[in-house]
């Protein structure tokens, strides 16, 4: 393929997908109440496509065993075995066969960064939310150690603590969730602060309500929307770290099928203009893309509508 | 007021004017065929409740129209002009040199990365009609005609080095930079101090007379609008309501729309008289306190309430009066004092309170908007304290949100299971004034509960803490700037200035001489219904003997 | 001024503080090793005696806090320790490399600083249009790439015909122009993500400021359009773009490890992926370290010329 076809396709290619979109739209639209259906209205074809793309991995996600012809794990033929049926994506260095693995991928890699982002996400809400809630000392001290973590890149902190706790798919998890709910603490602190300030906050605190209450009853249903948007955020962020990581060997550890490791194992071919490699990290892109497209939406709606 | 000569042709005419707005995705009506008529010199003042369209109209006298707004029908003829029809050049040369715009929110109006002398200069370098060095001699004149301090030195200020009530006159200075036809005044004095007000107000009036400049003159306070406009025009909802000469409107409005909103003005219930010999509900005893131990907000502050009596407590922004709210419910501990509740001392913090104590004291906030959990139906919001504080459960509780909802007026069945959202701002401060009294209290304090609403809306509001009072023996502390209000509902009146309470006493004799200066400054700036209280004020007074000035010659 | 400079003395502070707790949370992180590197180097087969030898030499036997001050003191004074796995000064591997790396990001930054800020600045003054939608779309697909991807398509494009070279083989020697030309891949994949990052960034920051009740009064007083970006909002616009081109810059460092593997480049990044790969914890701190300084370093000067272009802090009543 010369970057000259490219030009010409890409066109095609967005606009086919926006065409999905917009059918995906309008089915949903039909399906669901009247007030849905508003809402479903305001989306951009961009969202439409993103919610259309998420779905399907979602579909990949969970019925890999039902969809791949093969094993992860097994070796099947000769290594680099070109694209022809019966490995329709051909075999991978070792010989396994690169569709069955880019359908676990879908359930390794995307699974993972899930799991990590709830994580994160729990640990850095709770966290951020009382912080901004109890203000003062506690506050500052927060604060202060939260601003320390993040003065390291993640990609950088997270190579610092891999080296010491190994590459283990738990210390993987571990590791990225408390890189990852430093940020999530920033961004539910500064929600939270918006919200405490509030009269019925401080009506709440002066009949003598609970932190947790407070915490799970005032704050958090007031700060979903944002934290909503944040979530997806951080989902790419996530699965695009882990991904880099399994792309330089220190993720998801063999022989489990992920995205980032088949670019990895596979990267030799592009010198023999093989796109195989491209197709693992075009999933990547294709999944984060998806979700950025979402988010952007939803957080143009928070923001009043306006512009 | 100038004197008009009703032969010349009007200088702005609008007819039919159609104005849509978009909200939510569709467009809705914002103006529905507005006509107006202004000739040179004149003033008309457009009055309204918010949503009345009152700024969209004056905006669109410059032919200008906010994101989101379109004229869709109608036509706009200054001077000879269509404006509708102008290029966006030819608007441009008309924007700031013959039509120039006065905003609420000076603060917000003011560029912040630049002197005040060089936005004053930019429309008339930019149009062309002043050099220069004319143009920072006529500002530094206009500043001094306009009583602003130090007239040679102050343009060269940044905005954030001025007050407020300086920044709105420094305003009205750069619109007059061209010498306009027309001034745009959109609620100039409404983020202001009534003391501030008074400066701004006689500063823009003489201004106006000065340069035979016509105005339009945007404002929801009446009394206001009748020192500053000849003609008033009456807007609700984007539909004129009437329009009459200003002593015209006053005296004899002709629609029930315009008669009710002058109505309000007049509700006062009986003074109840002062109790003696009693113990107190709350008392406030030689308060010192402030949020950093080097600045005492309150100084030595002591006052008390009684059973079934209302006290309200007057002082304008900085002077101690949410403050003192806060000491009272505990969030800001005295550094010295105490407050107590019938008799017994309260911890000094809310979190050491017992829950009857924090039953007892309830709050009513200025901003229903903010007071109640967006997230929360109505049914949760009133049934939380009462099912705290009463352990009421079930079918009881049902029960007592239905009666709660009937006690302010509101049909259960049919506000039961809503949002806030979905209530109008009256009503929310409704379902404020039930929560408080879900906890059964003695005693209930109002923080400018009326300030955020409408008129009409407000005087239900106190009408009904009125028939509240009496039916559940409450005592409300009420905190307000706005001497109207304390007219209608106080017992007794407490002035507050800079954290010390400068004088107290029953209503009846607080609106009586002789006062502490302070407080008949206070008394003395608020507007009247008369077109003529400006005037008598400045001749009794003194023109600079007003404002901060009048303040700073009491120390 | 005397204001202006109290701030900046602050932000300095604070940011050494910083550092400060960043090499001690460093330190202690190799602290909670399993194991220590006296038994690491000599490996499972060497004798106690042998490992006592060598804690002693490598000053292993001393209390941590002393290890710590002895260990930052030698950082300081650019001695970095020695490399487990090629038994080399570290100061030695990573000056070459870090001049590589610090290459690398000042040629991306030259292009995609200016690019990102022009794009925003257009996308910002046509909001709603299709230019700025389909930016806007471009932008968040890029932003969404990883960098890996990115890399290897531009591979498959514009190595394989022969362009440009896939791999960016340099040294200190290699003459200016020769090394523009061999990093221009690895550039531009890293200027791709970044301006988007930036792009979207500025846009934002410029719109925000649009909205604000002066810039309507500006319109009121009947400035030009152009006046107004250039005039009104973009003073008040210096600081948060600044801060956007800070912030993205520090991106840029962590994008710069995996392009760098992408491409073979012999940069700072490469070196400490390979630090992990063989547990050489030594090479691994420093690395971190250096990142971490600069990530640090950046964000401060964001900080303080965004402070300083700020007019209300430059002169108060």
């Amino acid at each position: 393929m010369s970057l000259f076809s490219v030009m010409i396709w890409l066109p095609v290619v967005v606009v086919s997908c926006l065409a999905a979109g917009w059918l995906f739209q309008q089915a949903l639209i039909l399906l669901v109440n009247e007030t849905t259906a508003k809402f479903l209205r305001t989306a951009p074809l961009t969202a439409c496509f993103g919610m259309l793309t998420i779905i399907f991995y979602i579909i990949f996600a969970v019925f890999a065993p039902f969809i791949a012809p093969y094993e992860q794990y097994e070796i099947l033929a000769g290594a680099f075995e070109p694209w022809a049926y019966p490995y329709v994506l051909g075999t991978d260095n070792l010989g396994r066969d690169v569709l069955s693995r880019l359908v676990y991928g879908a359930r390794n890699t995307v699974g993972i960064a899930f799991l990590i982002t709830a994580l994160a996400f729990i640990v850095g809400t709770v966290l951020g939310i009382y912080s901004a809630l109890r203000g003062g000392l506690i506050d500052q001290l927060f604060g202060r150690f939260i601003d320390v973590l993040m003065a390291i890149p993640t990609l950088i902190f997270s190579l610092l603590m891999l080296t010491i706790f190994g590459t283990s798919v738990l210390s993987l998890v571990l590791v990225i969730a408390t890189i990852d709910s430093t940020r999530v603490f920033r961004i539910a602190r500064a929600v939270a602060l918006n919200i405490v300030v509030l009269d019925y906050i401080e009506a709440a605190k002066l009949r003598g309500e609970s932190t947790a209450y407070l915490i799970t009853r005032e704050i958090l249903p007031n700060s979903m929307a944002p934290l909503a948007a944040e979530f997806g955020l951080r989902f790419c962020f996530v699965f695009l770290t882990i991904s880099s990581l399994s792309f330089l060997g220190l993720g998801l550890q063999p022989p489990l099928a992920d995205w980032g490791s088949m670019v990895r194992d596979n990267a030799e071919l592009i010198s023999f203009g093989d796109i195989t490699p491209l197709i693992p990290a075009g999933a990547i892109a294709v999944l984060t893309i998806a979700v950025n497209f979402v988010v952007d939406w939803l957080l143009h709606r928070a923001s009043g509508l306006k512009d | 007021m100038s004197k008009k000569t009703t032969t010349t042709a009007p200088l702005l005419t609008m007819l039919n004017v159609h104005i849509k707005g978009l909200s939510d995705e569709t467009w809705v009506d914002i103006i529905n065929g507005v006509d107006l008529d202004l000739r040179r010199g004149e003033v008309l003042g457009l009055i309204g409740e918010s949503g009345a369209g009152k700024s969209t109209l004056g905006l669109a006298a410059m032919g200008f129209c906010r994101d989101g707004c379109k004229i869709t029908d109608g036509s706009i003829e200054f001077d000879g002009l269509d404006l509708l029809s102008q290029s966006r050049q030819q608007l441009r040369q008309l924007r700031g040199r013959r039509i120039a715009y006065v905003a609420q929110s000076a603060a917000a109006s003011f560029n912040p990365a630049h002197r005040l002398i060089d936005q004053f200069c930019e429309a008339p370098l930019k149009h062309d009609v002043m050099a220069r060095t004319e143009a920072e001699i006529y500002a530094t004149s206009l500043y001094e005609r306009m009583n602003l301090p130090d007239p040679d030195e102050f343009g060269y200020r940044y905005p954030h080095e001025v007050s407020g009530g300086q920044l709105q006159r420094a305003m009205t200075a750069m619109a007059l930079s061209c010498r306009p036809d027309l001034i745009i005044f959109d609620e100039p004095t409404t983020a202001l101090d009534v003391t501030t007000q008074i400066e701004v107000l006689a500063a823009i009036r003489d201004i106006v007379k000065q340069f035979n400049t016509a105005a339009i003159y945007i404002s929801h306070d009446l009394a206001v609008v009748a020192q500053m406009a000849d003609t008033i025009k009456v807007l609700l909802k984007g539909d004129e309501v009437e329009q009459a000469t200003t002593p015209k409107m006053l005296k004899s409005p002709k629609e029930d729309y315009t008669k009710s909103l002058w109505a309000v003005r007049e509700y006062a219930r009986a003074e109840q008289p002062p109790v003696t010999g009693q113990q107190p509900v709350i008392e406030i005893n030689n308060v010192t306190a402030g949020y950093s131990p080097r600045q005492d907000i309150l100084k030595n502050v002591s006052f008390a309430i009684h059973k079934r009596r209302t006290v309200a407590v007057v002082g304008e922004s900085g002077s101690g009066k949410s403050t003192t709210a806060r000491v009272i419910t505990g969030l800001l501990q005295p550094r010295m004092g105490s407050v107590s509740f019938a008799g017994t001392p309260l911890p000094a913090s809310y979190q050491d309170r017992s829950r009857d104590q924090l039953r007892h004291v309830q709050m009513i906030y200025q901003m229903a908007d903010t007071a109640l959990n967006p997230k929360l139906r109505i049914r949760n919001l009133i049934a939380r304290p009462a099912a705290m504080y009463l352990g009421l459960s079930g079918r009881a509780l049902e029960d007592r949100v239905r009666d709660l909802l009937r006690m302010i007026e509101m049909e259960p069945d049919q506000y039961i299971d809503r949002l806030p959202s979905e209530l109008s701002g009256g009503q929310k401060q409704r379902i404020g004034i039930a929560r408080a009294i879900a906890a059964e209290p003695g005693f209930i304090i109002c923080d400018e509960v009326t300030s955020a609403l409408d008129q009409l809306v407000a005087e239900g509001i106190l009408k009904l803490l009125d028939r509240l009072q009496s039916e559940l023996d409450l005592s409300f502390m009420f905190i307000t700037h706005d001497l109207a209000t304390v007219r209608a509902i106080a017992d007794e009146v407490v002035v507050m200035k800079d954290g010390d309470v400068v004088e107290q006493g029953p209503k009846s004799e607080m609106f009586v001489p002789p006062h502490h200066p302070y407080t008949e400054l206070l008394l003395g700036s608020v507007p009247e219904m008369d077109p003529t209280w400006l005037d008598r004020l400045l001749d009794s007074r003194g023109a600079d003997n007003i404002g901060d000035a009048a303040i700073a010659r009491m120390k | 001024m005397n204001n202006l400079l109290f701030m900046i003395v602050k932000r300095v502070a604070l940011g050494v503080l910083t550092l400060i707790l960043l090499s001690l949370l460093i330190f202690l992180s190799v602290e909670a090793l399993p194991g220590d590197l006296a038994q690491e180097i000599l490996g499972q087969q060497a004798t106690p005696e042998a490992v006592a030898a060598i804690r002693k030499d490598l000053g292993l036997d001393l209390p941590p806090h002393i290890r710590y001050v002895n260990w930052l003191g030698g950082m300081l004074q650019g001695d970095f320790g020695t490399s487990l796995a090629l038994k080399r000064p570290i100061i030695d591997l990573i000056a070459p490399r870090l001049q590589n790396t610090l290459f690398l990001t000042l040629y991306t930054a030259c292009i995609a600083v200016p690019l990102a800020i022009l794009l925003g600045m257009m996308a910002s003054l046509f909001r709603n249009s299709y230019f700025d939608r389909i930016s806007n779309a471009s932008a968040l697909s890029a932003i969404s790439m990883p960098e890996f991807f990115v890399g290897y398509i531009l591979i498959y494009f514009l190595a394989l015909s022969g362009y440009f070279p896939s791999m960016a083989n340099i040294t200190p020697s290699t003459p200016l122009f020769e090394k523009l030309y061999a990093c221009f891949l690895p550039a531009l994949t890293l200027t791709l993500v970044v301006t988007a990052h930036m792009m979207r960034m500025t846009r934002a920051a410029i719109i925000n400021i649009l909205a604000l009740p002066y810039i309507e009064m500006a319109h009121l007083k009947g400035v030009r359009p152009s006046r107004i970006i250039f005039r009104h909002a973009l003073p008040n616009a210096l600081a948060p773009i600044v801060n956007v081109v800070a912030l993205n810059l520090a991106y840029l460092i962590t994008g710069v490890v995996i392009v760098e593997i992408v491409f073979v480049f012999p940069g700072l990044g490469q070196l400490m992926v390979d630090g992990v790969r063989f547990r050489d914890v030594p090479v691994v701190q420093a690395s971190s370290l250096v990142f971490a300084s600069a990530y640090v370093g950046l964000n401060l000067l964001a900080d303080i010329i965004s402070t300083a272009t700020n007019p209300r802090l430059m002169r108060r009543k």
